[in-house]
C-alpha cells in the first residue's frame, strides 16, 4: 500500500472526470516559511520534499486541487464555485461561522459527498478523522486502527500507530471503556496508519475538554512534523488554527472568503505580537468584534492580558511557556465563534 | 446548623449479602412451598393438580422407562430443524431486504402482509400439504421462527448508526467490507432479540404442532395423558416444555454475553 506518491490525486465527483485534464495554476502556490522540515516516515518517499524550498516540479503539485466546486442541497448552495488548492505538506486551517458550508467542503474533499458539480482533485491515499471519534463498538481498539486497510495487516502495524498516539496500552480494550480523549486519539491512530497524503480532521477537537483538547493539538501538531502530510482543518478555533496552521482560510457564502499565511515562528506563542494581531484581523473576518468598540487594537489588549493570565497559570504549574503546552485561554463569551 | 451526614455504602458489600442465583430461586420455591401445602392439607385435589411429590414421582418413572427421554428427543429434534430452516430463511430475506432498497420494495410489504395472518390458522393447511408427518411440524416452527428473525434482523440493519457506515466508507472499505464489518456487526443484537423471541415461538409452535397429531414428542405424551385424566403426567410435560425454554433462554443469554460484550448497555441496578 505504501508505493503510492502523494503527487498522485485522483478526481472527486461525477463531472470530475473528464475535466480532470485542465488542471488550473495554483492560486495559493507560495511557500510558506513555516512549512516543517518533514522528517516523513519511512514509506512515503517524495513526502520529504515538501519542506522549506520548494522546487519548480512542487510549485505544480498539490494535495488538493479545487475548482469552480458548486454543492447545493435543496436549490440552496452551500458551496458556491470555490477554489482551493493545499501543497503537498501543507498544513490549512479552514474557519467559518457554523453552516457556513466547511464541513461539507471537507465531506466533498473526503470522497463522502459527491452530489457536486466542479473539479475536485485529491489524494488517493487520505484519510479523515471526524469530530465523534466513530470508532466501531464491536471492534477492540487495534482491529478499529486497521479497519479498511488492504490485504491482512498484522497487530504490529496497529500498534505502531496506537504507540505514536500514545495509546499503546488499550490495544486490545473496546471503545466503550476508552475516554473521549483516549478515543479521539483511536481515531486519529486509525487515520494515521493509512499513511496518508491528506489529512481531513473535521473540528476534532470540538468535542473535547480543555485540557485534553490541548494534549491532541500538540499531539497532531507533532504527528504533521513528523509525517509532513497536508492536513485540512476545519475548526471555528481561532487559536487552534493559528497555532497549528500554515494558512489560515476564512470560508463564507460558500467561498473562500478571506485566507492569510501564518507565518509565525514554530512552537507558536500566544503571546506573539504578530498571533494576537492575526488573531483580531481572522475574528474581524468572521464577523466577531472583539470588543464594543470594533478597534483592532482593542482585541489585541483583549487577547493579551488573556494570554497573561495564562502565563501566570503555566509558570505555576513550572511548565514552559510553548504554547501548546499552556492552558489555552477560553475566549470571552463575546469572542467565541460557533 | 450542619447538615446530617449518611454513609454511602459500597455496591459490593451490599451485593454480597445474599447470592444472586439465591434471589432469583426464592420465587419458584416459594410457589413450589405453597403448591405442596395445598395438596398435603387437601385443598387442591389430585384430580385436579397432582401435587409436586407425586409430579416428581412420575417424572422418575417416566424417565425410567424411557419414554420421556424419547419425546425430549424427538421433540428437540424438531425444533432444531425448524429453527435452523426459519433461521436461514427468515435472515436470508432479512440480508436481502436489509442491505438493498430494491429487496425492500419486493420483500417487506410481503413479509409484512403475511405476518399479520396468525400462524395456527396455517395448521389446516399445512396437513392438506404436507400430510400428517414430521414435514407439517417443522414448518409450523420454522413460519414462527423465520417472521421474528426477519423483522428483528431486518430491524437491526436499518438502525445501523449512519456515521458508522460513513466512516466505514471513508476508511476505504468496499460495500461487502461495509456488510461484513459494520452492518452486520450492528444488527447483531436485533438479531439476539430475534433469536430469543424465535424460541420462544419455536415451543409455541412446537405444542401447536404436537397435540394435534401426532405418535411420538411431548406433545403425544400430552394429549395421551390428557385421554387418560393423568394431571400428573400433564404437569411433567408441562414442566419439561419449561425446562427447555429456560435452557434455550440460557444458551442465547451466553450467547449474548460473548458476542455483545463491546455493548455500553444498562445491565441493572
Amino acid at each position: 500500500m505504501a508505493t503510492d506518491v502523494h503527487g498522485r490525486i485522483v478526481p472527486i465527483g461525477k463531472t470530475a472526470a473528464n475535466q480532470a485534464t485542465t488542471a488550473t495554476t495554483a492560486p495559493h502556490g507560495k511557500p510558506s516559511p513555516q512549512t516543517p522540515a518533514a522528517t516523513a516516515t519511512t514509506t512515503t518517499t517524495t513526502t520529504t520534499t515538501t519542506t522549506t524550498t520548494t522546487t519548480d516540479q512542487d510549485a505544480d503539485a498539490a494535495a488538493i486541487e479545487v475548482a469552480g466546486l458548486t454543492r447545493s442541497f435543496d436549490g440552496r448552495r452551500v458551496i458556491d464555485d470555490l477554489h482551493l488548492t493545499v501543497r503537498p505538506g501543507e498544513f490549512v486551517a479552514l474557519l467559518g461561522r457554523s453552516g457556513c458550508g466547511k464541513s461539507t467542503l471537507l465531506r466533498v474533499l473526503a470522497g463522502l459527498d459527491r452530489e457536486i458539480e466542479g473539479r475536485v482533485l485529491v489524494p488517493r491515499r487520505r484519510a479523515v478523522a471526524f469530530q465523534a471519534p466513530r470508532l466501531m463498538p464491536w471492534k477492540r481498539v487495534w482491529h478499529n486502527v486497521l479497519l479498511g486497510l488492504p490485504g491482512r495487516p498484522g497487530r504490529a502495524l496497529a500498534e505502531r500507530a496506537l504507540a505514536e498516539v500514545g495509546l499503546t496500552e488499550q490495544a486490545t480494550a473496546w471503545p466503550k471503556t476508552l475516554s473521549g480523549g483516549e478515543a479521539q486519539r483511536a481515531s486519529l491512530a486509525r487515520a494515521l496508519v493509512r499513511e496518508p497524503d491528506l489529512l481531513l480532521l473535521d473540528e476534532p477537537f470540538g468535542a473535547l475538554d480543555a485540557l485534553t483538547r490541548i494534549t491532541a493539538q500538540r499531539l497532531v501538531a507533532d504527528v504533521w512534523q513528523r509525517r509532513g502530510c497536508a492536513v485540512l482543518l476545519v475548526t471555528h478555533d481561532v487559536e487552534e488554527a493559528l497555532l497549528l496552521a500554515d494558512r489560515a482560510l476564512v470560508m463564507d457564502g460558500g467561498v473562500i472568503a478571506y485566507e492569510t499565511p501564518v507565518a509565525l515562528p514554530r512552537p507558536r506563542d500566544l503571546a506573539d505580537p504578530g498571533f494576537a494581531a492575526l488573531r483580531a484581523e481572522l475574528l474581524d473576518q468572521l464577523g466577531v468584534t472583539t470588543s464594543a468598540s470594533v478597534a483592532t487594537s482593542a482585541s489585541v489588549a483583549t487577547s493579551t492580558s488573556v494570554i497573561a493570565s495564562a502565563s501566570v497559570t503555566a509558570s505555576a504549574q513550572g511548565t514552559s511557556l510553548a504554547p501548546e503546552e499552556l492552558g489555552r485561554p477560553r475566549a470571552t463569551p463575546h469572542e467565541r465563534i460557533r | 446548623m450542619p447538615p446530617v451526614l449518611e454513609p454511602v455504602i459500597p455496591l459490593s458489600t451490599r451485593r454480597r449479602a445474599v447470592p444472586r442465583w439465591l434471589r432469583r430461586a426464592i420465587g419458584p420455591v416459594f410457589l413450589l412451598a405453597l403448591w405442596q401445602i395445598c395438596s398435603a392439607t387437601g385443598a387442591l385435589s389430585p384430580d385436579t393438580l397432582a401435587s409436586p411429590g407425586t409430579i416428581a414421582r412420575t417424572t422418575a418413572d417416566l424417565t425410567q422407562d424411557g419414554t420421556l427421554p424419547g419425546a425430549m428427543a424427538v421433540s428437540v429434534q424438531r425444533v432444531l430443524i425448524g429453527l435452523a430452516l426459519g433461521g436461514v430463511i427468515g435472515i436470508t430475506l432479512a440480508l436481502i431486504s436489509g442491505l438493498s432498497r430494491l429487496g425492500e420494495d419486493l420483500i417487506d410489504a410481503t413479509v409484512h402482509m403475511l405476518r399479520s395472518i396468525p400462524w395456527v390458522g396455517m395448521i389446516p393447511l399445512f396437513i392438506i400439504w404436507l400430510g400428517i408427518g414430521e414435514a407439517p411440524k417443522i414448518a409450523l416452527i420454522a413460519l414462527g421462527v423465520a417472521f421474528h428473525l426477519y423483522l428483528n434482523v431486518y430491524a437491526g440493519i436499518r438502525g445501523v448508526d449512519a456515521q458508522l457506515i460513513e466512516a466505514g466508507t471513508a476508511l476505504g472499505l468496499g460495500r461487502w467490507g461495509l456488510v461484513r464489518h459494520v452492518v452486520l456487526p450492528g444488527a447483531l443484537p436485533g438479531a439476539m432479540t430475534g433469536l430469543r423471541y424465535s424460541l420462544a415461538t419455536a415451543w409455541l409452535a412446537l405444542v401447536f404442532g404436537e397435540t394435534i397429531n401426532a405418535d411420538e414428542g411431548i406433545g403425544f405424551l400430552l394429549n395421551r395423558a390428557r385421554e387418560f385424566f393423568q394431571t400428573d403426567v400433564i404437569v411433567v410435560c408441562l414442566l419439561v416444555y419449561a425446562v427447555l425454554g429456560l435452557l434455550a433462554d440460557f444458551i442465547v443469554r451466553t450467547l449474548e454475553r460473548l458476542l455483545l460484550q463491546w455493548r455500553p448497555t444498562f445491565t441493572g441496578a
